[in-house]
């Protein structure tokens, strides 16, 4: 099944795309068909920046124990350090 | 009829005018010959959907498939121009009925056509078959587990998806359609409330559900791909337009 169900979220950042470093500024999240990963669902996360066209797009598939393990570890890593830290209003 | 058949991407006028890539595939030594209309999934215009084209103009009908994600990202490969829909919130009905309209325009013209029309979509194409069918004066329709139809997307969705059910008194043709027994979007209950109405409206329809299929066993790339199911759904889609797109 398609879910349709996308969110998607502004975000601040970089990432390494097909060309190099570039601002990612956009991120959609969405459970669908895989392309790559051999699964007929995956989770699938997008970093994009649409002002560099379609193409400027970082893509994950990742199964649900992947997805939420991720998930757990980026708020463990964030928990480890000092809050704002790595925030986008940090000094 | 040999399978000889030529292939290439083509510009076609779409909805609004906008001109639209698309890919075509018909046969050579076959005429006059009936035209399908391929509607992609929502992953895109990609190699398994333009292999369905190839697979109509070898067994000798024209067939075209639309790129709808041509306005939002031309150029990109299929899984980025996607993406690139999906964060826009898909494509709006209008614009797909127009550019599934450009489509049919274009292959009436074709020389050696018939002037009679299928159409053919899976999953999110599925329901957009319903939608042209509804929408549009064509000869037979084909929809491969569409979803949505019976009871749209919910409200809180991004992607708004209404419900077609309501319109199906308006539908111009026969409607072939090809389900999964554990597909989850459609349920085999919705496919029920549908083949129900159609029944109730008179409408001309067949459908068929699978055991042991769910969603997208005509994905020959995807792991649910169920041979059974897809041979026999094959077989049935040429008999289907043997019977309705023929002389």
């Amino acid at each position: 099944m398609c879910t349709y169900l996308t969110e998607k979220l502004a975000i601040t950042g970089s990432g390494k795309g097909p060309n190099g470093w570039m601002g990612v500024t956009e991120a959609t999240v969405y459970v669908d068909h895989a392309v790559h990963a051999q699964f007929t669902h995956t989770l699938n996360i997008d970093f994009r920046n649409p002002e560099l066209g379609p193409s400027a797009r970082i893509a994950l598939e990742l199964t649900e124990e992947s997805a939420l393990a991720l998930a757990d570890a980026i708020h463990a890593a964030l928990g480890a350090a000092p809050a704002g830290l790595t925030s986008v209003n940090q000094s | 009829m040999s399978d000889a058949l030529r292939a290439e991407t083509v510009t076609i006028t779409g909805h609004n005018g906008d001109e639209i890539e698309a890919y075509l595939a018909r046969p050579l030594d076959t005429a006059p010959f009936g035209s399908v209309v391929v509607i992609h999934h929502m992953p895109g215009y990609d190699e398994a959907t333009k292999e369905m084209v190839r697979k109509f103009a070898a067994n000798g009908y024209a067939a075209l498939c639309p790129n709808l994600y041509s306005r939002v990202a031309p150029g990109a490969s299929p899984d980025d121009a996607a993406a690139a829909a999906r964060a826009q919130g898909g494509v709006a009905d209008d614009q797909v009925v127009g550019d599934v309209d450009g489509a049919a325009t274009y292959l009436r013209a074709l020389e050696g056509a018939n002037g009679k029309i299928g159409v053919i979509g899976h999953c999110s194409g599925g329901r957009q078959t319903f939608l042209s069918a509804v929408t549009l004066q064509i000869d037979a329709a084909v929809d491969c587990y569409g979803a949505a139809v019976v009871y749209g997307t919910p409200k809180d969705f991004p992607i708004t998806m209404p419900a077609l059910i309501d319109k199906a008194p308006n539908l111009s043709c026969p409607v072939l359609g090809l389900f999964g027994k554990e597909d989850k979007f459609p349920t085999p209950e919705e496919v029920t409330v549908l083949d129900e109405e159609l029944t109730k409206l008179g409408k001309e329809h067949e459908f068929h559900s699978y055991d042991g299929a769910g969603h997208s066993f005509f994905s020959v790339d995807r792991p649910s791909y169920r041979v059974e199911a897809a041979v026999d759904g094959w077989q049935k889609i040429f008999a289907f337009y043997g019977k309705h797109l023929a002389g």
